[in-house]
């Protein structure tokens, strides 16, 4: 085999597989808007993508998928992308996270890419810089910032589809002498009007022979059986038996567990302990010191290990951090912000002339608290380093990351760290590990890796919820202040916004609406806290911000604040369809029982827009029931609409969780919730009727993990103004009296 | 101290403290990993069996509560419902109505929908926001709604 075309923005490699059958493979460097992916990946607006597929003698075709399946279905939507480009019968596909195949750690087949072919930069730095170890490591791409269908699966897996069945069409018209363009692909074979028929797999030596096309034709929307259908998702029947494996479910021969003492103060660290205190207790085998973090207790059986964790008395020092609480933290974002007038992030015209001319100026301060991600599966990573070998075993949003973190603390070559990927129980940003200077803080893939330097058989560190609550790395805390000016008519002409703390995506904080004078600015105002990103990252704090303030200029402005917006995006026409469709779904200004009203918000997130129309009560008593969400949605298209619904509506449960009940607190430098009993979910009888409709407008893919979480909290927020009189200016909900001001004054006037 | 009681219908003797939860049993000793671990404290259902036909959060049962009883896990589950298939009726609604995400709290709201079932064939929405109290990340709740319904009018 040898490797064709290969040029640096787009690699595709293919290859015989020993045993008969093609390999395909396509790697390219792409748009680079996820800063944190390009970081995790260490080169500079690389974005390396392998997407792998292989026909098999019986003609199956399998998909390796390059990413993590942590529920958003992606492993099934990516396979229907390169089965579709490839004209391949759906019934015989079947997809696999990679690399599960063996093949893959064939040593001699990977050492045949490694002739003549540029090494991407993010490689070079993580490996040996042999293509070996592409080939071992093309399941490294970050799952994150909604990214798989719209990078991978367009310039990936379609590419690669589209690669295969050329080649495959080219190797029929060359055994049947006659033109490629004669011969039709589909259903996994190739046929000619002559008769002549073949399947896939038996053309599948000699096209492995064939040069793979510099430009792969991908087929038009029109002609597509299977991207765009409901088709049911391969992961589903191993969650419904018990015999899908979460990195929580890793078993080997001798394997034990360990639980850790955390110091609860960020900062803090360990002064001393008596490690006798709980070494003869049953099964303990082993307690380690970990510096600034704890101390892990060692032993045959999960909850040996925690009861002991539990039995040791540490001492600790807070280093001073014990002041820490979120009166201090709040103190200092407004000291931050009144410190200077910060960073810019968009200045368009003059919004400080505006200001002092406006016939209306309002201001305000909104603010958000902490949250924790809280995945189902409490965080863990299972460590066994013999020799001078590692073998991780965890579910993770990046292996390969774990990979070199694992490498980097054991003190191995990153070659001999093997990372065995298993399902995740939730990632929602949780489960990217670290990153050198960017989300450098210790995670349990370290403190499992530490332990695991003491202890001579693969170990499980395992976290409780407690732990999971407690130390997280999280959505941050932000305070952001308004000022607007309205000219005579209520429109606004001055937009002024400083916030704390820029995160990613950058432009989180923007508005979509056509205001002349715009100024949007950001001091940084860091803590100890540990941060990371937390589905849809700052959209879901700024969407909350910017579609709450100008649901305020509506109502300021005496205007419906559906069609206050629509005025506002008269520029923005997908933006504009995607309001419209969700006011005319939700019956937007038609009657409503008593004490219900309804609320608004509009987000255009990682390249998608959804704007939300929620439905909610409030009784005179203050209780408030949310009781429909109907979304709209422009992602571009959908590939598999039933798992595109699916991830809207759970981006909505999540964001709504985050609305009513979200908060973590920061008491005496350590956080002051600890489990679902003070950290509430929204749970079955909380869960609002959710509509959501798709506006298929043919843009560019956006994303889907993220989008419909951001505007979630705003539109309820909006709802719960007007049915009650009471703007939310910092969430969650829970801690508001929603009592109504008119049941309030009625109340006072008895 | 030895524990004797039924898992999946075969009967198991362990030389354990008696006062470990049945999650880690289950889990770090007879390796049935299917039922999850997810809060320690009974507040989310992700850990929850049959108990003698009666859905109990296995991560707050000590092992002397389970003393010469039945125990059903999701391991066991299409077989305690009579299933001909390698699915239950149930399991099987699961996977029309593609009720799982990431899966993870699955099999105790499995377990528990189960239970329910078999105590109300028909649950109102009302009935069904009493029992299930399982806490699930993804929002998988409206899809096992559905799924609950359709099996009620199976």
């Amino acid at each position: 085999m040898s490797i064709k075309n290969p040029t640096r923005r787009q690699l595709i490699v293919a290859g015989g597989l020993a045993g008969g059958g093609l390999l395909l493979g396509y790697a390219f460097s792409g748009p680079s808007r996820h800063t944190l992916a390009e970081r995790a990946v260490a080169g500079k607006g690389e974005q390396v993508l392998a997407t792998w597929l292989k026909i098999s003698p019986d003609n199956t075709v399998t998909i390796y998928v390059p990413h993590a399946d942590m529920g958003q279905g992606v492993v099934t939507s990516l396979a229907m992308m390169a089965a579709e480009e490839m004209e391949a019968d759906w019934s015989l596909v079947r997809a696999e996270v990679a690399p599960a195949e063996k093949a893959f750690a064939n040593e001699s087949f990977g050492l045949r890419y490694t002739e003549g072919v540029h090494i991407p930069p993010m490689f070079q730095g993580l490996t040996d810089a042999a293509l070996l170890k592409v080939a071992q490591l093309m399941n490294v791409q970050i799952t994150g910032g909604s990214s798989s269908v719209r990078w991978t699966g367009e310039h990936g897996m379609r590419p690669a589809g589209a690669s295969a069945k050329d080649m495959l069409v080219r190797a029929a018209a060359a055994r049947w002498n006659v033109a490629p363009g004669e011969c039709v692909a589909k259903l996994s074979h190739v046929t000619h009007p002559s008769g002549k028929s073949a399947t896939y797999a038996e053309l599948a030596n000699d096209a492995a022979e064939l040069s793979p096309p510099s430009h792969p034709v991908l087929k038009s929307k029109a002609d597509f059986t299977i991207i765009g259908k409901p088709i049911p998702r391969f992961d589903i029947p191993s969650k419904v038996n018990g015999t899908a494996l979460y990195g929580i479910d890793a078993r080997r021969p001798g394997q034990l567990y360990a639980a850790i003492k955390f110091v609860p103060v960020f900062g803090g660290d360990v002064v001393s302990y008596d490690e006798k205190q709980v070494l003869s207790r049953r099964g303990v085998r082993k307690v380690v010191r970990l510096p600034g973090v704890g101390v892990a207790v060692v032993a045959d059986n999960y909850w040996r290990a925690k009861e002991a964790a539990n039995a040791l008395d540490i001492k600790i020092d807070a280093k001073g951090n014990d002041a820490v609480s979120m009166k201090t933290i709040y103190a200092q974002h407004d000291a931050d912000l009144a410190k200077d007038k910060g960073s810019k992030d968009v200045e368009i015209g003059d919004a400080d002339a505006a200001l002092g001319q406006a016939a209306k100026r309002i201001e305000t301060t909104y603010r958000v608290p902490y949250l924790a991600h809280a995945c189902m599966e409490p965080m863990n990573c299972t460590v066994w380093i013999h020799g001078e070998q590692a073998e991780v075993w965890v579910g993770s949003q990046s292996p390969l990351t774990v990979r070199g973190r694992v490498a980097d603390i054991a003190g191995l070559d990153f070659g001999n760290v093997k990372v065995h990927p298993y399902l995740l129980g939730g990632g929602f940003g949780r489960r990217v590990p670290v990153v050198k200077g960017f989300l450098d803080f210790p995670s349990e893939i370290d403190f499992a890796t530490l332990i695991a330097k003491e202890v001579d058989a693969p170990v499980q560190l395992l976290y409780t919820r407690e732990d999971d609550i407690q130390h997280d790395a999280y959505r941050i805390a932000v305070t952001s202040t308004f000022k607007a000016a309205l000219d005579a008519n209520g429109n606004p002409v001055a937009w002024a916004n400083r916030y704390t703390s820029k995160d990613e995506p950058g432009e989180a904080a923007h508005i979509p609406y056509a205001v002349p004078n715009q100024s949007i600015r950001y001091v940084e105002s860091p803590t100890a806290v540990p941060r990371g990103p937390w589905r849809s990252v700052a959209h879901s704090q700024h969407t909350f911000f910017t579609e709450s303030f100008m649901d305020e200029l509506a109502h300021e402005a005496g205007k419906d604040p559906f069609e206050y917006r629509r005025k506002l995006l008269k520029n923005e026409p997908r933006h504009l369809a995607v309001l419209e469709l969700a006011a005319a779904k939700a019956g937007w200004g038609t009657p409503l029982e008593k004490g219900h009203a309804r609320g608004i918000a509009i987000q255009q997130a990682f390249k998608t827009i959804v704007a939300e129309v929620v439905e909610v009560s409030v009784s005179p008593s203050g209780d408030l029931k949310v009781h429909r969400v109907t979304a709209a949605v422009d992602c571009g298209s959908t590939v598999n609409p039933d798992t595109a619904a699916q991830q809207v509506e759970s981006g909505i449960i999540f964001g709504l969780t985050a609305a009513l009940h979200g908060e973590i607190t920061i008491e005496g430098g350590a956080v002051a919730q600890s489990n679902f009993t003070d950290y509430e979910m929204v749970r079955m009888a909380d869960v609002p009727a959710i509509e959501v409709h798709f506006i298929d407008s043919g843009a560019e893919l956006g994303g889907l993990g993220e989008p419909a979480t951001p505007p979630v909290a705003a539109a309820v927020a909006n709802a719960v103004f007007a049915a009650t009189g009471k703007r939310i200016r910092e969430l969650p909900l829970k801690n508001h009296d929603l009592t109504p001001l008119t049941a309030k004054m009625a109340q006072a006037a008895d | 101290m030895t524990v004797s009681f039924k898992v999946n219908g075969v009967r198991q003797t362990l030389d354990v403290e008696m006062e470990m939860p049945l999650l880690w049993a289950l889990r770090n000793e007879m390796g049935l990993t299917g039922t999850k671990f997810g809060c320690g404290v009974a507040a989310c259902g992700a850990c929850t069996v049959h108990i003698d036909g009666v859905a109990t959060r296995s991560c707050v049962t000590p092992l002397s509560a389970v003393e010469n009883r039945e125990v059903v896990t999701i391991e066991g589950l299409a077989a305690e419902q009579g299933a001909k298939d390698a699915l239950a009726p149930i399991q099987a609604a699961w996977v029309a109505h593609q009720v799982p995400q990431c899966g993870y709290c699955q099999s105790g709201m499995l377990m528990a929908v189960s239970a329910l079932l078999k105590e109300k064939p028909k649950p109102t929405d009302a009935e069904i926001d009493e029992a299930i109290t399982n806490v699930c990340r993804c929002g998988t709740y409206p899809r096992i709604r559905a799924a609950i319904h359709s099996l009620s009018n199976a």
